[in-house]
């Protein structure tokens, strides 16, 4: 197809705002997908996408439309992950585009995420179409939202598409309004071969195929290709686009959109954002904005069941070979036995990860309480990298530590900055600066620690504004912040898997709120057992289980024998279930209540 | 294979049925009694036994009419010690007569409190003055031998309530007192009707049972099982022999019988008894098999509510040396090499260190 008769194009869109419904208009108006075959949301094709209504993984589909000029246009749609943990795959998904579908619910108006994304677009130089959704909503407001979205992307509320991608209406002119206002894809067919990485996916039968945007020459069947970035080389199996499924080609060419299978074992051998070209006579340059993307998060996974341990680690692999930015080593805990430090991008990337592995790997999992990454200057020079509160060099040694810090967004309706305000201030936040979108919805700017919005930032945020505020933040970088280790002790034996760094000023509050919430959750036992919260040899808080005094069942006779032997192993089996710290049986809900403490703090 | 040396016969008619009863019973059915001795007569019969011990129990055995009563009796084999559980209200001088005369050496009266508000929330028919009425005629009918029930976490019961309870327990001088502690059924009336006074006096109970313990060894008592205690030289033989893992046979309906591997639990209906029995069958019953290794676990279980160090024998494997030697260590548990013996402390806990040593 000649790059005049293509348009690139993704859908940027707060959860729930219609993307994925608009996504499949498209393919229906199209004739991409029979209507036998279509079902909603098409494109997500994840089970617990489909469920929470979110897109994961980033999909490109290539549909055939026919203008008003009567020529027909190759249109390929890529769809982004939408929320903020992926905001770097979102990056380079629009990087593969020339224009952008900004979609915003009519009823809802415009979204900190859309925004955060809309951004993007802009520096991207995409050319944006907005488009105001669900105008058939009693509670609708066309014209209100179409104002804020113009004057977002410094259009006239006329240039805004009012459509409801439920009933189909406006659809047609979305399609048209593609063909007119997305430019072409520039680039050269005659140059080197190089294409972009946009994203990539593991197919167990033909190893990871990477969804790619040509954007100069072209790419064929059996050729050798080079990522330039990580060097990784092999040949082309086969290549592609899709329609909704998987269409092999003969060649994709400058422009266009598609895939190529690599035969290649796991997806940490292809990073999205690297240059695709030949391996032999290929590009000098790689294209531009290649980045590697960091875990921020961590959290400790373990398998309830030891035996299980095995299984999570085959499940880990696995979930790797299509998620390159999940990160795992092995660890060990004297309370939780063996299991794996696992690093995320955010909460949501650790809560799919999770979900992913109880639900498709029928996994039942312990999650200790999530914390960022840490710096520690140590007094010997050296910068020691933290993951786990147990790689936290002792306090004698540390000179400096920094933390990571996020630039957040937020968008609420005006009656809620005095709210948002106050959460931000209880949470270490500094005031960046404040802005009216509309009358109505303000947008603040703070910049916070990674480590204070981790928890439950976002429930506060929502219950407080009562689900009116939306939410981003992009990355800062680490600035310093004094945090120390807070350790449990229960009968004098340090518990690691309890342990939390928290700032300093936290620190006796999380220490008294964590002993308290275990001394809910550790049942008496044939001895009393002091629970302590400590920093270094200081203790900052303590809680005692009295002793148990009597456990024992009075009769016993012939005739019950059997029934006192039953419920004899029942209480065994029930001990079994507890894990052994020295002497202290500890049920695994316990260890649990680092993750209650947070929520107590702000309730 | 010698045979079993304690028998257990049961008689499962009561005057009324208490609330907190979960023991097989029958109440009415009067006209039933004379077939029902004639029943276990018959299935006495097909036993061959020369126990130890014979221990009749209800039900309340002696709401038997004096000569049904005295025809079981007359039928029992000769044992040195033959116990019968009576209630107080049915004691007469006549009845008391009929049990010495039957060769009766023991008898357990269950007098469960001495408190009119305790025993009116049981359902007891018998006031405390029938409990000390009752004791009296039977030692005058020569009964050398008396046990008394007694029962605590009782609702409404308070701890001035079981200071006087044990009081009027240690003024009538038994030989033997069972102190339980209410196990309220969960899904019984009982239970229904009490619950949150239940699970008030489950907390007191903690105290209620150090208090007893103290208090009955404090005037001479030995405390010799975890909720029985007896003069010197006066433990309930019968119920050693349970506590000790021997085997034993029971007759009647509901009875349990446990000869090496096999465990037998006639079934609880009484036209179903009557009618094998009857017809010189075999009573319906229903079989376990015990595997060595369940029956061994049942003999630690058992043997260590005792006072006294159980050989630990065979069972070895059952027991995890890691938890053994901790507990010991922590002065719950004695452990000389060969025998096993719960510490004082060890035996308030004895559930939660039989669990921990087991592997």
């Amino acid at each position: 197809m000649a790059l005049s008769r293509i348009r690139n194009f993704s859908i940027i869109a707060h959860i729930d705002h219609g993307k994925s419904t608009l996504a499949d208009r498209i393919l229906q108006l199209t004739s991409t997908v029979s209507e036998r075959e279509m079902r909603d949301q098409v494109l997500d094709s994840m089970d617990l996408e489909r469920e929470r209504g979110i897109t994961i993984k980033a999909q490109a589909v290539r549909v055939m439309y026919r203008a008003a000029d009567g020529r027909t246009y190759e249109l390929n749609l890529i769809d982004t992950p939408g929320h903020v943990d992926f905001t770097y795959e979102v990056s380079r998904s629009l990087a593969a585009c020339e224009g952008a579908l900004l979609v915003v619910d009519a009823a809802q108006g415009i979204e900190a995420q859309t925004l955060a994304n809309a951004y993007l677009a802009i520096e991207g130089d995409l050319e944006i179409v907005p488009v105001v959704n669900k105008i058939d909503l009693p509670s609708a407001d066309p014209d209100g939202v179409a104002a804020e979205v113009g004057d977002l992307v410094g259009l006239g509320s006329e240039d805004v598409l009012r459509i409801s991608a439920k009933t189909g209406a406006g659809v047609e002119a979305v399609l048209q309004g593609v063909v007119d206002r997305v430019p072409p894809p520039s680039g050269d067919p005659q140059a080197p071969a190089r294409a972009l990485i946009f994203d990539s996916s593991y197919d167990q039968y033909r190893g990871v195929v990477a969804f790619v945007r040509v954007v100069d020459g072209s790419f064929h069947p059996r050729e050798r290709l080079q990522a330039m970035a990580l060097g990784t080389r092999f040949e082309v199996e086969e290549l592609g686009f899709f329609s909704p499924g998987r269409r092999p080609a003969k060649h994709l060419s400058a422009g266009e959109v598609g895939y190529i299978i690599t035969g290649l074992k796991d997806v940490s051998q292809l990073r999205v954002g690297d240059t695709l070209t030949l391996a032999r006579g290929g590009a000098q340059a790689p294209l531009p904005g290649y980045q590697e993307v960091k875990p921020m998060v961590f959290a400790g996974l373990f398998p309830t069941d030891s035996d299980q341990y095995p299984e999570l680690r085959d499940a880990l692999e696995k979930l790797k070979l299509n998620d390159a930015a999940l990160a795992y080593e092995p660890e060990s805990s004297r309370a939780l036995g063996f299991g794996f430090r696992c690093g995320f991008l955010g909460l949501l990337h650790m809560d799919i990860v999770r979900e992913r592995l109880e639900r498709e790997y029928e996994l039942d999992l312990l999650v200790t309480a999530p914390n960022v990454a840490y710096q520690v200057h140590v007094a010997d020079g050296s910068l020691v990298e933290v993951h786990n509160p147990a790689q936290m060099p002792p306090a004698g040694e540390i000179v400096e530590t920094e933390e990571p810090y996020v630039r957040a967004s937020l968008i609420a309706p005006k009656d809620y900055v005095g709210a948002v305000m106050e959460l931000n201030q209880e949470r270490r936040g500094t005031f960046h600066h404040m802005e009216y979108l509309s009358e109505e919805r303000v947008q603040l700017v703070y910049d916070l620690p990674l480590a204070e919005i981790v928890l439950d930032y976002y429930d506060q945020l929502k219950s407080r504004t009562r689900g009116y505020a939306s939410f981003d933040y992009e990355l800062l970088g680490f600035r310093p912040g004094a945090v120390v280790k807070v350790d449990v002790l229960l009968a004098g034996e340090l518990v690691d898997s309890l342990s939390l760094i928290t700032h300093r000023d936290n620190a006796q509050a999380q220490g008294r709120a964590l002993v308290e919430a275990l001394r809910e959750r550790i049942p008496r036992q044939m001895f009393e057992v002091a629970i302590q919260a400590a920093i270094g040899t200081r203790v900052i808080a303590r809680e005692t289980v009295k002793a148990k005094r009597k456990d024992v069942t009075a009769k016993c006779y012939g005739g019950d024998i059997s029934r006192k032997r039953k419920l004899l192993e029942k209480q065994k089996k029930g001990k079994k279930r507890m894990k052994q710290v020295g002497s202290i049986e500890v049920p695994q809900e316990a260890f649990l209540a680092v993750l209650e403490i947070n929520r107590e703090r702000t309730a | 294979m010698t045979a079993p040396r304690h028998l257990y016969v049961h008689v499962p008619f009561c005057g009324y049925r208490c609330g907190y009863c979960d023991f097989v019973t029958v109440t009415g059915n009067e006209p039933l009694h004379g077939r029902y001795v004639d029943a276990l007569i018959a299935e006495l019969g097909t036993k061959t036994i020369d126990p130890d011990t014979v221990f009749v129990g209800g039900g309340t055995p002696s709401l038997l009419a004096d000569e049904l009563l005295a025809r079981l009796l007359a039928t029992l084999p000769a044992a040195a010690e033959v116990t019968v559980e009576c209630n107080p209200e049915t004691i007469t001088a006549t009845k008391a007569q009929v049990l010495v005369d039957g060769g009766v050496t023991r008898v357990s009266l269950g007098a469960q409190s001495f408190r009119p508000r305790l025993l009116e929330v049981l359902d007891r028919r018998a006031d405390p003055a029938s409990v000390r009425a009752a004791v009296a005629t039977l030692r005058r009918a020569g009964v050398e031998n008396l046990n008394l029930d007694l029962m605590f976490g009782v609702p409404g019961q308070t701890p001035d309530h079981l200071r006087r309870d044990l009081e009027d327990a240690l003024s009538l001088r038994p030989e033997h007192i069972s102190y339980y502690e209410l196990e309220a059924k969960p899904g019984t009336r009982f239970t229904h009707a009490h619950g949150a006074e239940l699970a008030r006096q489950a907390e007191a109970m903690e105290e209620y049972y150090e208090v007893v313990v103290e208090t009955l060894r404090g005037a001479g008592f030995r405390w010799y099982e975890t909720a029985n205690f007896c003069r010197p030289g006066r433990p309930a033989e019968h119920n050693l022999g349970y506590w000790l893992g021997h085997d034993y046979l029971g007759v009647g309906i509901g009875a349990v019988s446990t000869v090496g591997l096999e465990r037998r639990r006639n079934l609880p209906s009484l036209p179903r008894y009557l009618e094998a029995v009857e017809a010189g069958c075999q009573p319906p019953a229903e079989v376990e098999l015990l595997t060595a290794d369940e029956r061994a676990l049942e003999r630690l279980m058992l043997g260590l509510r005792l006072d006294r160090p159980l050989p630990v024998n065979g069972a070895r494997p059952l027991l995890d040396p890691v938890a053994v030697d901790r507990l010991c260590r922590q002065g719950m548990l004695v452990d000389d090499g060969h025998a096993l013996q719960l510490s004082e402390r060890g035996r308030f806990l004895a559930d939660e260190v039989v669990a921990t040593i087991l592997r």
